[in-house]
């Protein structure tokens, strides 16, 4: 569902994923230097921290590899 | 539940941070966004209700995977392996990946050589307006009917996580669907159903991998479950890590239900009818750009739904090993004790069945994770009640409207239709909701509304693809006849307990296990009464039939690909993959 001139449903996608992934390793990283009171089972474990990571990288291939500039130059090689 | 009680506001389980509600708030803003871009490219009927039938197989496939997944999904499964355990997997496993591989490989090609925009439309075409205005008018009834189902299985995760008012939640979350449907339609629904997929994913597959470190493993869990159950003095505490071994009686698992049942109502009845002529799903493999497209969405959405089980089912199954404290044998109370309750759970000595899966989310996501974990669930929400509001308007604008109301209507007139009838179904399915609150169990409930629409359809649709005999007289009254009769029967056991032992086989059977049954007989009432009222009638010359009737439709050939592209092979694939599922959860 993409071509040239429309932007693809997988860069909304990257989009989503890459904000909220940043926002999340974010929390992860400020939870580190200041720690909550209440903490939740398993916090040492640290998640938001490696699955906003993840989240994070994620959104970007997808946010690059379908970018709007990518999918017109895609485009125009076809044509 | 009553009303009353979903409206409390002031205990809450957690508190959302400032990043928990930005994520959410930026979610709202996103799926916005995307219906007001895709406005311009909804401007004919093709493109408002078909998407302008130009979807790759993988967005057609997430799409059609993505409008089952709604938070009713997430929830009520969750909620259903709480209470039977491992057995709720069936309906992810034989319950959907045979029907989706025979809808790929063999009922596509009707579909998609026909052009229909709809399954009723199918139905016109086969057999005339009868069988159309009895599938459609029960077709718009379930859809709404779902869509408010949806709806309550929302305002349940905001009043246990957030305590949020039920009629905030449910105003907010429906009027962000009826914007992006009304302005992009189903290419709007679409894309938000792929997005929303990966949001589902990503929210919730981090409870079932933090829940199995908790518990040291599936083994240790099997274990814990295996013992707090024998504690608790459950019958057959062992059936509920068991996915067939358990199925030769009906007293010796946690549903009463045995193999037949599940084979036969389930796989080859309720599945095949919900996979394979459920116009909600359906409608997105008809998006598709070609035939080859359409025959690999389906396929792609079963490899993926054979995974769903780990995002729904392994919930529930840490919540009967990890909810209840090892020192005093209760069960651990996360929130005030009358946010998670329900008079059945209380019976077993659970919590409420369909809170598990808030509950197990509160247990393990802070900060950010659970603004996450909330976007997830609203998502589900969304795609799901998308998914029927989308279908419910091609339905009502092609099939009633453009059937009975203005047969002559222009292509203009039903795009404008559809944008006013998608806000209207949104208003009607906030009303269901409420109803919906009173049910003990969301997917018992779910499960019903298929038995009485659904099975009947499947055994209608199924003739008329496969018997060129079958009549136009036929089809409408065998439908009916079915539809009826599996209504019938739920009045029937409603009103006389005892009648359990006919429609279900058995006095142990419970609610599921019961729509399996019904499933099965209605669809068999269906197909008896078509055959017979069929050979005494006269059917439709052959030249009426072409491209609506196996032996009578040619098939376009396909280009010829290579083994990896083909729809034949990956079919293969994810059979086999299932089989080997089964035998490893023996």
């Amino acid at each position: 569902m993409k071509s040239g001139s429309h932007l693809s449903i997988w860069f909304f996608t990257g989009v989503c994923l890459g904000v909220m992934g940043a926002l999340i390793f974010a929390q992860g990283i400020y939870e580190t230097i200041s720690p909550p009171v209440e903490k939740v089972v398993l916090s040492n474990l640290h998640a938001n921290i490696w699955w906003g990571a993840v989240l994070l990288v994620l959104g970007l291939m997808f946010s690059l590899r379908f970018s709007p500039a990518r999918e017109r130059a895609r485009a125009e090689g076809k044509s | 539940m009553t009303p009353a009680l979903l409206a409390i506001s002031s205990s809450t389980l957690v508190h959302l941070s400032p990043v928990d509600l930005v994520i959410i708030i930026f979610y709202f803003a996103l799926v916005l966004a995307i219906g007001l871009y895709l406005k311009e490219q909804a401007n004919t009927g093709e493109d408002f209700f078909m998407a302008g039938r130009e979807m790759t197989a993988w967005v057609a496939g997430l799409a059609f995977l993505s409008a089952n997944l709604g938070s009713l999904e997430l929830m009520g499964w969750a909620g259903n392996s709480y209470k039977y355990g491992i057995l709720a997997a069936h309906w992810y496993w034989i319950g959907a990946i045979p029907s989706m591989l025979f809808l790929a490989l063999v009922m596509m090609p009707f579909y998609y050589v026909c052009k229909t925009h709809s399954v009723p439309g199918y139905l016109k075409l086969r057999f005339g307006s009868g069988a159309q205005v009895i599938s459609s008018v029960s077709f718009a009834a379930m859809t709404v009917l779902m869509s408010g189902i949806n709806m309550y299985a929302m305002a349940v995760v905001m009043k246990v996580v957030l305590g949020w008012n039920i009629t905030f939640s449910i105003w907010v979350s429906a009027g962000t669907v009826a914007i992006y449907v009304a302005l992009g339609g189903l290419r709007s629904a679409i894309f938000n159903e792929v997005l929303q997929f990966f949001l589902i994913w990503a929210g919730a597959l981090l409870i079932p991998i933090l829940g199995l470190i908790e518990a040291g493993g599936w083994t240790a869990l099997k274990a814990k479950i295996l013992q707090n159950l024998t504690e608790q003095h459950m019958a057959n505490p062992g059936s509920y890590t068991h996915l067939w071994s358990t199925l030769g009686n009906f007293n010796a698992n946690p549903m009463g239900i045995n193999w037949v049942g599940i084979v036969f109502g389930l796989g080859a009845v309720i599945a095949m009818g919900y996979w394979t002529t459920d116009f909600l799903v359906v409608q997105r493999v008809l998006s598709a750009k070609d035939l080859r497209s359409a025959e690999l969405a389906p396929i792609i959405g079963a490899a993926f739904k054979m995974m769903v089980p780990i995002i729904v089912i392994l919930p529930g199954l840490l919540g009967l090993a990890l909810l209840r404290d090892p020192h005093t044998g209760g069960l651990i109370h996360l929130v005030p004790a009358n946010l998670a309750w329900s008079e059945a759970g209380q019976a077993q000595g659970l919590h409420g069945y369909d809170e598990v899966l808030p509950l197990m989310l509160a247990r393990y996501c802070g900060p950010g994770l659970l603004g996450l974990g909330i976007t997830a669930l609203i998502a589900g929400f969304m795609s799901g009640m998308a998914g029927n509001v989308s279908a419910f308007t091609t339905v009502w604008t092609y099939d009633i409207y453009g059937a009975l109301i203005n047969k002559n209507a222009s292509d203009e007139s039903k795009v404008r239709m559809g944008r006013y009838i998608t806000v209207i179904g949104v208003i009607i399915s906030i009303g269901t909701a409420y109803w919906a609150a009173g049910q003990p169990s969301i997917m018992d409930y779910v499960q019903s509304l298929f038995s009485f629409f659904i099975a009947p359809l499947f055994g209608t649709v199924l003739l008329g693809m496969l018997w060129k005999r079958a009549t136009p007289a036929g089809g409408w009254t065998g439908l009916l006849a079915g539809t009826l009769s599996s209504v019938g029967m739920y009045f029937w056991v409603k009103f006389d307990p005892n009648a359990v032992r006919y429609v279900a086989l058995s006095m142990d059977a419970q609610d599921q296990a019961q729509n399996m049954f019904r499933a099965l007989w209605c669809c068999s009432i269906c197909i008896i009464v078509t055959v017979v009222v069929s050979l005494f009638t006269k059917p439709k010359p052959d030249s009426e039939l072409k491209n609506v009737v196996y032996g009578l439709t040619p098939i376009p050939k396909t280009e010829r690909v290579s083994m990896f592209h083909s729809p034949v092979f990956w079919g293969a694939v994810v059979f086999v993959i299932f089989i080997i599922l089964q035998i490893i959860f023996w």
